[in-house]
């Protein structure tokens, strides 16, 4: 199912076409769960450790990815969501375990192999090319590229056609991503909100069929935040798998079909959000389960939002 | 340039001879003109001191009949060794011998009786006339080794490599402590350990000596003189360079390069005020080996390799035991975690570049004592230093320590198989291969270099 | 003092071969570094492994000059890969010390006396410019005024300064194209083109062997400049002051080894001639307790020094650089 990431050209309005529901209906008839067997998995991975020295960072024992649907990934801090993230996507090398991806097993395969078969992910800290301008950064995304061979790039006859289609379509999604006034500054100059955004429009020039994002709203402002939803879902209508990992619980509830979560390296939930959200062993990964006191739900997303925030300001100071 | 290389393989020749028992003192280069080293006229001597180890203190050995030829097997002079054990043979004139070879040959038929050569393989040493210097021969006289086996030779490179090991691992662990709390790949690390060197030689130079109740004190004084100095440049760098290009968000790349920038200055300031001659202390300049079981050794090294242990033994208990020692582990492992604990990474920084220095600085000066020293000894060895701490693990205060003792006992022991000349080329590849298997070092985790 | 000749002479060094060999090394170096971000510390190395091979082709083994220039190229790719393999997934700085400590290796070997009679020892290797010699089209003095060179002095730096060309346009014609694209990428982040499907780790092997290719043709004119190949000529030194020579002119910028190697050039020399002078005959300017001539002759590698650190500093966009495209993070 290739994806049709151009189609939507004007506005980042979200369209829907129906893959909304089709996702709920589909994953209706799906246990509340953890490892919970899917009718259409695009992802399988099945015992998938990974030890850090004595700590065991991830402990998946099962979990299914639906096709179509976006599904989220939540967690307490240091549940191991962003070391899964990278096992999946070749960013690194777990000790045990075997995951496919439309059935092609993925184990050990490097990250450019995972990203080229159509798995694409963005990261936690943006990662855009600050020294190339926007439309490099779109134009460095497209795959298969022959001026990309050293024996071509000298003889721009060879890849000038190629350049100018990606061009054209790099044009169309950074109009969607609203990014095209920016087209020819430095991504070094863009805000962080504007940053997550070329990095997902970046991520759609591979023509990804499961993309896969590293906390999307974090470091972005709450005005952009509506539209950077917006996206997300119209990702999901363009026939694309959204997998992701967030802390902003809205977020979460608002765009997901699925929920999968994470404590301590295992998956200790699944399900549609509300029910998830209601699931007693996700109070108690959040809050330790002997907790005296119970929190609803907004007081324990704004800790947690705010020991983030603090979280992602030290490790930019860090850098 | 001709001369630089020269006097870098006659210091490999030197710390060959050292480790093998039969140094004397390689006297210093005569420099051009400038700071006046020893030799007072243009002529080479080959010069010796002939003593029975077996004696304590050693006995001169007297008549015995030392010879010197050309390479083309033409006898350019003879001696006999006098009352002292003392023989000269000039050669001529530093123009007409330097780049020349000569065989030294002791007539082993002159020794008195029941005395002979200690290691019977040597009655011929070939020598090179490197630079404008005297050649030092040592035959160690006593009792026939018979037949000095490879296990006896090993040992005894083994205990030249553990000396140079302990100063590689004070230099070593000066460079990791300061990579691991500030992320700097210090190319200048060995322009701290030449600065040590330095200072250590301008206290010895002053006129006179030190004494303190008619025990000459001069190179105790210009040790700790040394190590204190260090101690203070090290401090200052970091205020003066360091810190405010940390404050300006300076990468760790354009820092690097800073420091080689850092590097070329000092050398050449050094060689400016210091000369490109080779520099020996004046104390403790011939000493007499002592032998314990078939192995060799000097006075002067037992010394080294007691305080270098006692010095590094000091430090890593203060690493891992003080207050201070574990802020300095905790900044290593995450300066913005530290710092939110409310650790002052600054200070701590600040401490572990003193700290640094000083060990860079202490490590050049017994290095300048136990081999000589030019203005860029650091230079020449800060290769080797970084072999250690990367073959240890980058940053890790053990790694660095078991890094150096790697690399100083192959460089010695892999003599036995590799031609001298060849030995840090042995060292430097066995790093290249670690890194194959262990890129993070033997003492790293694997998580800190992806 | 004659400041005209103070300036000949130095627009003479500016212009000359040496200038050709440290442009080479630095253009390679501006692929490594400047455009993918490899910390090259071991130019050095290629530029023995081109020289020396070439000389040797010739001197020793007795073969042709062109077959001891392929020799040459072709042992730099296979140092760029045997560095490359065990380095090039590691950090920046592993890079730095390995290539260091490849570069020293490689002197060392080539200048031992085990191989005396392969590399002729500290001596080096001298009688294999003759097909070189031959192919001189310029017979009699070059004089353009200001300066003058000799024919075969003439003959190195122009075919010196065509070579030179031809990787400038070699480089600019890649650095537009999708692969330099890529190569730029990498040198921003590496994990973000990996996760756009490129394979980071061939582009980083294409890089340094490209960079090595162009050490190693540095390599054959510094042989053939001192009509000799000896260790002197491929000291650790010689790769920093390649690398002032590409920071002075500017990293990632297509004339940026050219121009630097020509200022650098300059400036060098006219602090050796300004110093020389200041400090020669029996009754010098500079009273000889503050500095012999021989102390002065140490004066541009102090200078020098200093400059790197504070071109780093203060600069790192080298002198023509735009500081919004600076290549490396110094802020």
């Amino acid at each position: 199912m290739p994806a049709d990431t151009t189609a939507p050209a004007s506005g980042s309005e979200y369209v829907d076409r129906g893959r909304a529901a089709e996702a709920r209906k589909a994953l209706a008839s799906v246990e509340h769960e953890p490892g919970a067997p899917k009718p259409d998995p695009i992802v399988v991975a099945d015992e998938v450790t990974r030890q850090f020295g004595g700590l065991k960072a991830v402990d998946v024992a099962h979990v299914e990815i639906q096709r179509g649907a976006i599904t989220a990934l939540i967690g307490p801090n240091g549940a191991g969501k962003t070391t899964f993230f990278n096992l999946l996507t070749g960013f690194d090398r777990p000790n045990t375990g075997r995951w496919t991806f439309n059935g092609k097993s993925l184990a050990g395969m490097s990250a450019y192999k995972v990203a080229r078969l159509g798995m694409v992910r963005t990261f936690q800290l943006t990662k855009v090319l600050a020294k190339l301008t926007v439309i490099e950064n779109m134009r460095i995304g497209a795959t298969g590229q022959s001026g990309e061979s050293l024996a071509r790039a000298m003889f721009p006859f060879f890849w000038r056609a190629q350049e100018k289609a990606n061009t054209e379509r790099a044009g169309a999604i950074l109009q969607r991503f609203k990014l095209d006034a920016k087209r020819d500054d430095f991504a070094g100059s863009l805000s962080g909100g504007q940053r997550k955004l070329l990095e997902m429009a970046r991520a759609l020039m591979v023509e990804p069929e499961l993309i896969m994002l590293d906390e999307p709203m974090a470091g972005v402002n709450p005005a952009l935040k509506q539209s950077l939803l917006g996206h997300v879902k119209s990702l999901r209508e363009d026939g694309m798998t959204v997998f992701f990992v967030e802390h902003d619980m809205d977020m979460v509830r608002d765009i997901s079909d699925w929920v999968i979560v994470m404590a301590q390296g295992q998956v200790i939930a699944e399900g549609p959000p509300d029910s998830v959200m209601a699931d007693q062993r996700v109070i108690d990964a959040y809050l330790g389960s002997h907790h005296d006191q119970v929190l609803d739900f907004e007081e324990e997303e704004k800790i947690l939002q705010e020991a983030q925030e603090e979280h992602v300001k030290n490790e930019e100071e860090a850098q | 340039m001709r001369v630089r290389q020269s006097s870098a393989a006659a210091l490999v020749l030197m710390t060959l001879f050292t480790v093998l028992g039969i140094s004397g003192n390689a006297q210093a280069a005569t420099p051009p003109a400038t700071v006046a080293t020893s030799a007072d006229d243009d002529t080479i001597d080959v010069k010796g001191k002939l003593v029975d180890t077996r004696e304590k203190p050693p006995a001169p050995v007297e008549g015995v009949q030392i010879s010197v030829e050309d390479d083309a097997g033409e006898l350019v002079g003879e001696a006999t060794s006098d009352a002292d054990g003392l023989f000269v043979i000039p050669l001529g004139a530093d123009i007409d011998v330097v780049g020349e070879t000569y065989t030294i040959k002791l007539d082993e038929s002159t020794l008195p009786e029941g005395t002979e050569l200690r290691n019977p393989d040597q009655v011929e040493l070939e020598r090179q006339v490197k630079i404008s210097a005297d050649i030092s021969v040592t035959f160690p006289i006593g009792e026939g080794t018979v037949g000095t086996g490879w296990a006896v030779r090993a040992l005894q490179l083994g205990v030249g490599g553990l000396v140079f090991s302990l100063l590689l691992a004070m230099a070593a662990l000066g460079l990791s402590m300061i990579f691991g709390t500030t992320g700097l790949t210090n190319f200048a690390h060995g322009e701290l350990i030449t600065f040590g060197a330095l200072i250590a030689l301008f206290i010895d130079r002053l006129p006179g000596n030190i004494t303190v109740g008619g025990m000459n004190i001069t190179m105790v004084t210009a040790i700790a003189v040394a190590m204190v100095m260090s101690t203070l440049f090290g401090w200052a760098q970091d205020k003066a360079l360091w810190k405010p290009l940390r404050r300006r968000g300076t990468g760790l790349i354009a820092a690097m390069i800073v420091s080689i920038g850092l590097s070329i200055f000092l050398r050449n300031l050094y060689q400016y005020f210091a000369g490109a001659a080779n520099h020996n202390y004046s104390q403790w300049t011939s000493p007499s080996p002592w032998s314990i079981g078939p192995v060799l050794i000097t006075p002067k090294d037992v010394g080294v390799i007691i305080f270098s242990t006692i010095v590094l033994v000091a430090v890593t208990l203060a690493i891992a035991k003080t207050r201070l020692g574990k802020a300095t582990r905790a900044v290593s492992d995450n300066p913005a975690l530290a710092a939110s604990s409310g650790i002052n990474v600054d200070r701590v920084i600040s401490v572990v570049w003193a700290v640094g220095a000083g060990l860079a600085g202490l490590s050049g000066v017994l290095l300048g004592m136990t081999q000589g020293f030019d203005y860029q000894i650091g230079f020449k060895i800060l290769l080797l230093v970084f072999a250690a701490v990367v073959l240890g693990g980058l940053g890790t205060v053990w790694g660095a320590i078991l890094g150096s003792f790697i690399i100083g006992i192959f460089i010695e022991v892999s003599t036995l198989v590799v031609p001298a000349e060849l030995k840090f080329v042995g060292a430097l590849l066995v790093l290249i291969l670690a890194l194959l298997f262990r890129p993070q070092g033997l003492l790293g985790r694997a998580e800190r270099v992806g | 003092m004659d400041i005209l000749n103070l300036l000949s002479g130095s627009l003479q060094q500016a212009l000359g071969p040496t200038a050709v060999v440290y442009a080479l090394a630095a253009i390679g170096l501006n692929v490594q570094f400047g455009y993918t971000g490899l910390l090259n510390f071991g130019q050095a190395g290629f530029m023995a492994i081109g020289g020396y091979f070439m000389a040797a082709s010739v001197a020793t083994w007795g073969l042709s000059f062109w077959v001891g220039i392929a020799l040459g190229l072709g042992l730099s790719v296979v140092l760029a890969l045997l560095l490359g393999i065990p380095t090039l997934r590691l950090r920046a700085d592993y890079l730095a010390i390995v290539t260091i400590a490849a570069a020293e290796i490689i002197r060392q070997t080539l200048g031992s006396v085990t191989l005396l009679k392969w590399f002729g020892g500290q001596d080096g290797l001298i009688n294999f410019q003759r097909t070189f010699v031959e192919m001189n089209p310029f017979s009699s003095r070059v004089d353009l005024g200001i300066v003058a060179w000799r024919p075969f002095d003439f003959w190195l730096l122009f075919s010196g300064w065509i070579l030179v060309a031809i990787g400038v346009v070699v480089v600019w014609l890649l650095m537009r194209s999708p692969w330099g694209r890529v190569l730029k990428g990498i040198r921003e982040d590496e994990d973000a083109v990996r996760s756009l499907g490129k394979n980071v780790y061939s582009y980083k092997m294409q890089s340094l062997i490209i960079g090595g290719l162009f050490g190693a043709v540095a390599g054959f004119y510094v042989a053939l400049q001192h009509t000799n190949m000896n260790p002197t000529w491929v000291a650790t030194d010689t790769t920093f002051f390649a690398y002032t020579v590409l920071l002075l002119g500017g990293a990632a910028r297509v004339l940026g080894p050219v121009v630097g190697s020509i200022v650098f050039w300059f400036l060098i020399t006219f602090l050796d001639l300004f110093f020389g002078i200041l400090t020669r005959g029996a009754d010098p300017f500079m009273p000889e307790w503050i500095m012999t001539n021989q102390q002065a002759s140490l004066m541009r590698l102090i200078i020098m020094g200093l400059a790197l650190m504070l071109l780093m500093i203060f600069r790192p966009q080298g002198i023509f650089g735009d500081r919004r495209e600076l290549a490396i993070d110094a802020r």
